[in-house]
């Protein structure tokens, strides 16, 4: 399936580009970074600590275990700092 | 209630009048405002606010909600600013607008708690010695834990 995956904040900078459409047969967002992780050097430093992370999917702050089965965009990024 | 995630600079003051004006029925207003600090340690040049639009107003909006549904209120604003931003400027600002003060006060304080970690902005300070991303604080997590509820 077609999936966009977005990174913000630091992520961003380490993958080197803020969002890009990817085909995964990922069924949770585990397996994604896994998948990801396995590409290319950066993906794997990016996702090295992922207590460092958080995910969001389909705009929704969500868990790592988290099913992708239906997701249309997953996104990473660090712990928020609004305010 | 208004949510706004803007690039534009606002005035704070105006911005608090036009929301308490009319507002006949409502005995209380509290506001909050966030402003760009200083860094003792290295004079700041600016601050870069990254969002994730889309997911911050869904969020503010879900934030701004369970507000509403916790408290006697009879309004809520919330303005947040993404971009570049110097020392002094306004970053955001929420109200909240009640019969009495408690919940105007209480809610408030519930809406800064929850926009400083679950909604999708992200702060960069840039000094003369480089850029860094500002790193959360395990006190702003633990700040959450007085608004849960069974």
């Amino acid at each position: 399936m077609k999936l966009d995956v977005m990174y913000f904040a630091w992520v961003r900078e380490r993958i080197g580009i803020p969002r890009e459409t990817i085909e995964t047969e990922a069924t949770t967002v585990a397996e994604l970074v896994k998948e990801l992780s396995a590409r290319e050097e950066r993906y794997e430093v990016a996702f090295s600590d992922l207590d460092a992370l958080r995910v969001a999917v389909d705009q929704d702050l969500t868990d790592f275990d988290a099913a992708i089965s239906n997701a249309r965009e997953v996104a990473f990024f660090p712990p928020m700092t609004g305010g | 209630m208004r949510i706004s995630v803007q690039e534009a600079a606002f005035d704070a003051g105006a911005e608090l009048n036009a929301f308490q004006a009319g507002k006949v029925d409502m005995g209380a207003v509290v506001s909050f405002s966030g402003i760009v600090r200083d860094l003792p340690e290295a004079p700041l040049r600016h601050m870069l606010i990254e969002h994730y639009p889309g997911m911050t107003e869904r969020a503010l909006t879900k934030i701004a909600e369970e507000a509403m549904s916790r408290w006697n209120l009879g309004d809520v604003l919330v303005i947040h600013r993404f971009g570049q931003m110097a020392p002094g400027d306004q970053i955001m600002m929420v109200a909240t607008a009640s019969p009495h003060r408690k919940d105007a006060f209480a809610a408030a304080d519930f809406l800064m708690d929850y926009l400083k970690s679950r909604a999708p902005f992200w702060k960069k300070e840039v000094t003369a010695d480089g850029a860094d991303w500002v790193a959360s604080k395990q006190e702003d997590e633990d700040a959450l834990k007085q608004w849960e509820q069974d």
